[in-house]
């Protein structure tokens, strides 16, 4: 069994190209979730048009990359404009079905034959990366004895840092603001700030804009760094993965997300690599694993993680108690 | 022939699940199944973008095939449709896909395969006539709705009763089936004893679930939020617990899976489907009767509508729960034995309905029972006769699009009440 590997792709994990996107996905869903009180359960979907907006303006339309960006935060604004007119009167459980029921919906269509001319289907779409990586500059990645990237994803690893060193600045910024202290307070008790006079409602469609927005970034960095989009990596299965990184972390913190991701993905990573050189080298029967079965283990962790976590921390690592006992009735 | 393409419509949106659990070394796969049987010995090519063949191979007898290549990257995948039986055909008309192969990881292809009789045009003009397609789409979704009403009384009586948005209710109807598969194929009993354990089962599983798991939830007054999110961990969970123990594929009860249809004069109905509307319809109005005639049935409505008052008034409101649970398990582990006879059983089944039962509810009303019961009806309905405009695989987008138009013209849903919603 080679533990060299084992330890590095794990070490690798803790700064690599999927904790970034996580990290990113996570600061947007804790706007909602930790500070707001919203129950997004579509997050994938913002992330998901983000990336498709960007890859069909590039590789379909044959537009800058830039103008690629620009069309899918766009797109962002808009999905977040239809999710909450609808919901965001209503009882937090009805954005929670509505937001699931979207997230779907915007998978379907992703995947979906009659629009395979402009979204490429269920192959989804490639070759929309060139013009980010003509802007490396690096020359060459770094190889050490235990951890080694590209110059490719050390490329992506940097830009997706800075973008959440920039989104954390904005949400300590925000959330230290007197919109931040009504937004806690809109969670806390939404009739008590309405009857300060504040539109409550307004306030929380601000608040699903711009965490849709940061998780955004999250969907350019994991289309890039993959160089290519497919719909159904955009599943109802990455948002629970996103929560289960919020809580825990400690929703409402802001570094909780991040602190989160790095925590979650170290973890997973190691499981992911272990199991399946455990089974491979024979300490594990095949009776009772096979490198198969290894995969669903992850996500039968991950299940039971977020259980317990909520069960008995719903605070998470660095969460304040007092600050997320939700209650929908 | 519309059941043909919603098989292969559910066929394509759950091919690529089991990605999860994917195999190492490179390499493409995939299953053919037409109307819910294996397609075997179709001849299938594998090549490099250039041309040079990789592999080639043929379908085995469970429809699978699969084909190792050598490194990651673009290959072309040709299904030869000369090698398709008799009738069948490529629903998508594409025998031929270029995809790409990521490092470490099999790629599934898909062919989407359906029946068509032999000269004629694929979708519009699809003859019977068109009145008969609309009769046969009505019929369709009337009896999808029933199987999704099964699953929606007890996820809507939960609801109501504990405030639970319960997101593992899918996993219930996954329960029921993989139970039913159970008795029926590893241990040999008929489908109908199999159906009628598993349903007893079912109401096991509620009841241990809410004894053992949500019972004690509520009495540490964990927050309803906090439950809907741990009812979702619990789900991943259970999902993932039965794709470790089942597999990533579809598989198919031992009994009633081709059944000839009866001619009805204007559809063609396969007599299961009628038995099990049957089935649905009986113990459906009878859970509704028990629920407006009997004592517990009020007491169960009494703590929908106010859970404190109704303690007050002297009702155990934690046994109605209880009950509610036992109830709701074995309706949805009924509802998940119809849903494996009518298109096969996979661990995704569950999940895959539970967004149409969570639109059914919130139609008819969030917490109403009866509202629950016009929902599914709706929704089942939506799902199929709006394949008469969009194209079958966007069917589901068309019923959950009409949950989000619902919600925002009439938020409370059909027969819910105003002060539930704000």
């Amino acid at each position: 069994m080679n533990w060299d590997v084992i330890f590095s792709v794990s070490l690798e994990s803790l700064v690599g190209a999927t904790t970034v996107v996580y990290a990113l996905a996570a600061i947007g869903l804790n706007v909602h979730f930790g500070y707001a009180g919203l129950l997004n359960f579509g997050q994938s979907a913002f992330l998901g048009v983000a990336a498709y907006g960007m890859a069909m303006t590039v590789t379909t339309f044959d537009q800058p990359f830039w103008l690629g960006l620009l069309v899918g935060l766009g797109a962002t604004v808009v999905l977040a404009l239809l999710l909450g007119i609808p919901t965001l009167r209503l009882r937090a459980d009805y954005l929670a079905i509505v937001t699931i029921a979207a997230a779907e919906i915007v998978r379907l269509l992703f995947r979906s034959v009659t629009l395979s001319k402009w979204t490429g289907g269920s192959d989804g779409l490639q070759a929309f990366s060139q013009s980010f990586y003509a802007l490396n500059p690096y020359s060459s990645g770094i190889s050490t004895r235990l951890i080694s990237f590209s110059a490719r994803e050390l490329w992506v690893i940097t830009v997706g840092w800075v973008l959440v060193v920039v989104a954390l600045l904005v949400v300590w910024l925000l959330m230290n603001s007197p919109w931040g202290r009504v937004v806690k307070a809109i969670r806390e008790d939404e009739d008590a700030v309405r009857s300060l006079g504040k539109n409550v409602f307004a306030y929380k469609m601000q608040a699903l804009i711009l965490g849709g927005v940061l998780g955004s970034l999250g969907g350019y960095v994991f289309a890039l760094s993959l160089a290519a989009i497919q719909p159904d990596t955009y599943g109802t299965e990455f948002t629970f993965y996103m929560y289960t990184i919020v809580i825990l972390g400690g929703a409402a913190r802001v570094l909780g997300p991040v602190v989160g991701s790095m925590i979650f993905w170290l973890l997973l990573t190691f499981i992911n690599a272990l199991l399946p050189a455990l089974v491979s080298a024979g300490v594990i029967p095949t009776s009772i694993m096979t490198t198969n079965q290894a995969g669903a283990v992850g996500y039968i962790l991950v299940g039971i993680g977020l259980v317990l976590l909520l069960i008995f921390r719903p605070q998470g690592i660095f969460g304040d108690r007092k600050e997320v006992m939700l209650d929908a009735r | 022939m519309m059941v043909t393409a919603f098989l292969a419509s559910i066929l394509f949106v759950l091919g690529p699940g089991a990605t999860g659990a994917s195999a190492q070394g490179e390499g493409l796969q995939g299953t053919l199944i037409n109307n819910n049987q294996p397609v075997a010995g179709v001849s299938i090519k594998v090549s490099t973008q250039d041309g040079q063949l990789v592999g080639q191979t043929k379908s085995g007898p469970d429809g699978k095939w699969s084909v190792a290549v050598p490194k990651a990257g673009t290959y072309k995948v040709d299904l030869d449709v000369a090698t398709l039986p008799q009738g069948v055909v490529l629903l998508n008309n594409r025998p031929s896909l270029t995809l790409q192969v990521f490092a470490g990881s099999m790629r599934t292809a898909l062919f989407p395969l359906g029946t068509r009789a032999a000269g004629q045009k694929p979708a519009e003009d699809t003859s019977p006539g068109t009145f008969a397609r609309v009769l046969d789409l009505t019929y369709t979704g009337i009896h999808i709705g029933l199987i999704i009403a099964l699953a929606a009384l007890g996820l809507s009586l939960i609801f109501g009763t504990m405030g639970l948005t319960n997101f593992a209710h899918g996993e219930l109807i996954t329960f029921g089936a993989m139970m039913a598969f159970i008795f029926n194929v590893y241990l040999g009993l008929p489908v109908l004893a199999a159906g009628v354990i598993a349903v007893v089962l079912g109401a096991v599983f509620g009841w241990v679930q809410d004894r053992f798991f949500w019972g004690w939830l509520r009495q540490r007054r964990a927050g309803l939020i906090g439950m809907m999110i741990i009812s979702i961990g619990l789900a991943l969970s259970l999902r993932y617990i039965t794709l470790y123990w089942f597999r990533g594929e579809t598989r198919q009860y031992s009994q009633y899976v081709a059944q000839p249809g009866w001619d009805l004069g204007l559809i063609v109905v396969a007599p299961k489907n009628l038995a099990m509307d049957l089935i649905a319809i009986v113990v459906l109005v009878a859970v509704s009767l028990a629920l407006v005639m009997t004592r517990l049935g009020k007491a169960t409505r009494a703590v929908s509508t106010n859970p404190a008052l109704a303690a007050a008034s002297g009702i155990n409101v934690d046994r109605i729960i209880r009950l509610v649970w036992t109830i709701g398990g074995a309706l949805a582990a009924l509802s998940g034995v119809m849903l494996g006879v009518f298109q096969g059983v996979n661990y995704q089944m569950g999940f895959q309905i539970l967004l149409l039962v969570f639109a059914a509810v919130t139609l008819g009303g969030l917490g109403t029972a009866f509202g629950a019961l016009l929902g599914s009806l709706v929704i089942g309905l939506a799902t199929q006769v709006s394949t008469l405009w969009i194209p079958t695989e966007l069917k589901n987008v068309g019923a959950l699009a009409v949950l989000i138009v619902v919600i925002l013209v009439r938020p409370q849903g059909i027969l819910g009440r105003r002060e539930r919603i704000g």
